[in-house]
């Protein structure tokens, strides 16, 4: 099926170009300023612009096992509508993603249902126990991308050397959750200002910090790929600026809640609020904006983390950690980051396209004749407002439900299918 | 007296929301109702036909009877609901049980639990009033109100008073809604304990001052709380030892000469003898212990009494 846009402007090279595409089957087949040919689709996006499709490190699809929250079905089409072309699956299912089989269920369920490119992270440690390596060189054959106990962290440095040295030997990157258990205690939200004030215990930006710090000295000694998963202090970075000075090969993500919300979210007990790391400080939020420009962070990445209403109705202490992310990334940062003039939009849409690509060497992130047909199509401009209704996925547990956000998404195209129209 | 209308239908979570003239208006209230408890007949009507709910999901004998002795003072139906021996034994969560509740006419709530938070959350699901009593650690405003109210029986407007708070800081609701309060009122308040039960920011987010050290923190000090040490937190290695946390702070004839002569003594309760205070200040003439407990069904009275609006 040929697909041919008109009157967009393209973004290559960090600019916005007025161009045609012309789509080829699964290619992009031409870029040029007018195209006159013949396609099965055309489609006029007058106005608006054509970014590569996003890319998620970091989802839960919650599929198999708790698919009352989400399943790869839902996952992936709530990843179309927010832009995104190709997210990757964190392993923290019912059972875990720990094993070839697991990983190949969902790689057939995607590809055969799925309206994104879902790319696996195996377990790194069997059943995310904490206890023993799992069968990650077996798994890295069947096309895991990554490691990772996402959800939780290894508390034994012994066993994370070892993971990191037996990752190594296979070339695979470790992402990890960092967070030591004890210091995290039963911690609800960040552990600060509004701790004291609402009486909710803290997880202080320690339990994050000391594990950066252990797993850093850990990569450097055992030559791991290290990415750090949604970082959240200042003094966090602080640690992965002085490692990445020393040449440790060491990423980190961030998440857009961590870019644009603060602890001062908490203080109504909002249980859309509560997640793993918990929003931090003013201070951690503004330290995290300007390591995103100075690309200290390398890329964004949502955390998406459904859980049902029933779950999320509940006594704050209750309630589960996380919230849902992939529908609202863009528009989220786009209004409080791009539109209030903290970044630009190049940074921002790099942080979701090639730099992810490039920290777990993954296909797409980029626009050129002959690249994968990935992309998506969006009014800056117009705003709709994010409501239960329109999301598409099982789950509602967002901060930022019946706000107004601009930089709606209009039409994303997944190697070379329509996976999401905008019907407003 | 008539119920002011700012009064009624409004939940009390904690006492942030409330002016110091609102809260002079609760204490003033609650003074004649303390009236009616000194009485033989400890019974007015004006609640008659209301139905208060204690929905106690944490246990607390005391403070439960204290606001259903103050539900039946006015006359109205009183129900308990304790977590203990009902459906959330079997699962059913806060929202199915305020549903069902509901379902039963209740007019007003009074809730406890471990978890802060929870008071809004009941009254999200049942638009009716709710009376904090208590959750986890953020705020106890009754108990809060009931303090001022006592102190402000005894030595008059609080303003420029010097209140010192002995104790484990960290884990206390009663010291969240009492700096709130009294600060309001005007009172300079002071916090102290050791470290590893004080929390950060206690300076920036309530404007009180923080001492370690008792002498210090009680020096000159017109009024002093105690607050009850509980054993579990040696076993989360917050202090070693009752016996050692007593030597640096315990309330004592030796320890309060650093306070003004006559400085009164107040114990939320309940107390543990011998490890904040000693008998010779709990049982002193300076105690006020006994009487904040007497007060605070006055101010449970007074509360559900502006609330729903009943008539005198």
């Amino acid at each position: 099926m040929k697909i041919l846009i008109q009157n967009a402007k393209i973004y290559q090279n960090s600019k916005l170009i007025k161009s045609d595409i012309l789509i080829d089957r699964k290619r992009i087949a031409k870029i040029a300023p007018k195209l006159e040919v013949s396609a099965d689709k055309v489609i006029d996006a007058a106005g608006a612009c054509i970014f590569p499709g996003f890319i998620d490190l970091h989802a839960h699809l919650r599929d198999p096992g708790q698919t009352y929250k989400e399943d790869i079905v839902t996952g992936t089409k709530a990843a179309a509508h927010g832009g995104f072309t190709a997210i990757c699956a964190m392993p923290n299912t019912e059972p875990v993603t720990d094993n070839i089989a697991s990983v190949e269920y969902i790689q057939l369920r995607a590809k055969e249902l799925g309206s994104s490119r879902v790319y696996v992270i195996g377990a790194m440690t069997k059943g995310s126990a904490g206890e023993e390596i799992s069968e990650m060189a077996t798994m890295k054959s069947g096309g895991i991308v990554a490691v990772s106990d996402d959800g939780k962290c290894v508390q034994n440095a012994r066993l994370m050397l070892s993971c990191m040295r037996y990752a190594s030997n296979f070339d695979i990157p470790l992402i990890i959750h960092a967070e030591d258990y004890n210091l995290a205690g039963k911690g609800q939200i960040h552990g600060g200002k509004v701790s004291t004030q609402v009486g909710l215990s803290g997880i202080p930006g320690l339990a994050e910090e000391v594990i950066i710090a252990r797993d850093i000295m850990l990569a450097e000694s055992s030559g791991a790929k290290l990415h750090i998963a949604h970082i959240s202090t200042a003094k966090s970075l602080e640690l992965v600026r002085q490692a990445k000075a020393k040449g440790i090969p060491v990423t980190c993500e961030v998440t857009p809640h961590h870019l644009v919300l603060t602890e001062e979210a908490c203080v109504n007990f909002d249980t859309n609020t509560k997640m793993k790391p918990p929003l931090r400080s003013e201070t951690d939020r503004k330290a995290c904006v300007q390591a995103l420009k100075d690309g200290l962070i390398d890329c964004i990445a949502t955390d998406h983390a459904p859980h049902a209403d029933f779950e999320k109705e509940k006594e704050f202490d209750y309630a589960p950690f996380g919230i849902i992310g992939l529908e609202t990334a863009f528009p989220v940062l786009y209004k409080h980051l791009v539109q209030t003039k903290q970044i630009s939009l190049a940074c921002l849409v790099d942080a979701l396209t090639c730099s992810p690509a490039r920290v777990l060497n993954l296909p797409g992130g980029s626009l050129s004749e002959g690249s994968p047909a990935d992309l998506t199509i969006i009014d800056l401009d117009k705003e709709t407002v994010f409501t239960p209704q329109n999301i598409l996925s099982k789950s509602k547990n967002s901060p930022w439900l019946n706000q107004s956000l601009p930089g709606t998404i209009l039409w994303t195209i997944c190697n070379g299918t329509i996976t999401y129209q905008n019907q407003g | 007296m008539t119920p002011s209308p700012q009064f009624i239908g409004r939940s009390m979570f904690d006492l942030d929301t409330y002016s110091p003239e609102e809260i002079m208006y609760i204490l003033e209230a609650a003074k004649g109702m303390k009236e009616i408890n000194l009485r033989e007949y400890k019974k007015i009507p004006t609640l008659r036909g209301k139905t208060v709910c204690t929905l106690f999901i944490e246990n607390s004998t005391r403070t439960r009877m204290s606001f259903e002795l103050a539900a039946n003072r006015l006359s109205a139906d009183v129900v308990s609901f304790q977590a203990s021996i009902s459906a959330l034994q079997k699962g059913e969560s806060l929202q199915d049980t305020v549903y069902t509740l509901d379902a039963m006419g209740i007019d007003l709530y009074c809730i406890r639990h471990g978890s802060p938070g929870s008071p809004q959350l009941v009254n999200k699901y049942s638009h009716k009033p709710v009376i904090n009593g208590g959750d986890g650690r953020h705020a106890h405003p009754t108990q809060a109100l009931l303090d001022i109210y006592s102190i402000w029986e005894k030595l008059g407007d609080l303003k420029g008073l010097k209140i010192t708070i002995v104790g484990d800081i960290l884990n206390s609701r009663v010291v969240r809604s009492n700096l709130i309060g009294m600060q309001k009122l005007g009172a300079k308040v002071t916090v102290c304990g050791p470290k590893t039960l004080m929390p950060g920011n206690m300076e920036s987010v309530y404007g009180c001052r923080v001492e370690y050290d008792l002498a210090r923190a009680l020096h000159d000090a017109d009024v002093v709380m105690g607050l009850r040490m509980q054993l579990e937190r040696m076993s989360e290695g917050l202090f070693p030892s009752l016996e050692e946390y007593s030597k640096h702070y315990v309330l004592s004839k030796n320890t309060l000469k650093h306070a003004k002569k006559n400085a009164l003594i107040m114990h939320p309760g309940p107390m543990n003898r011998g490890i904040e205070i000693l008998p010779e200040i709990a049982d002193g003439s300076h105690s006020i212990i006994v009487e904040q407990v007497a007060n605070g069904v006055a101010i449970r009275m007074a509360l559900m009494f502006l609330i729903m609006g009943g008539k005198a």
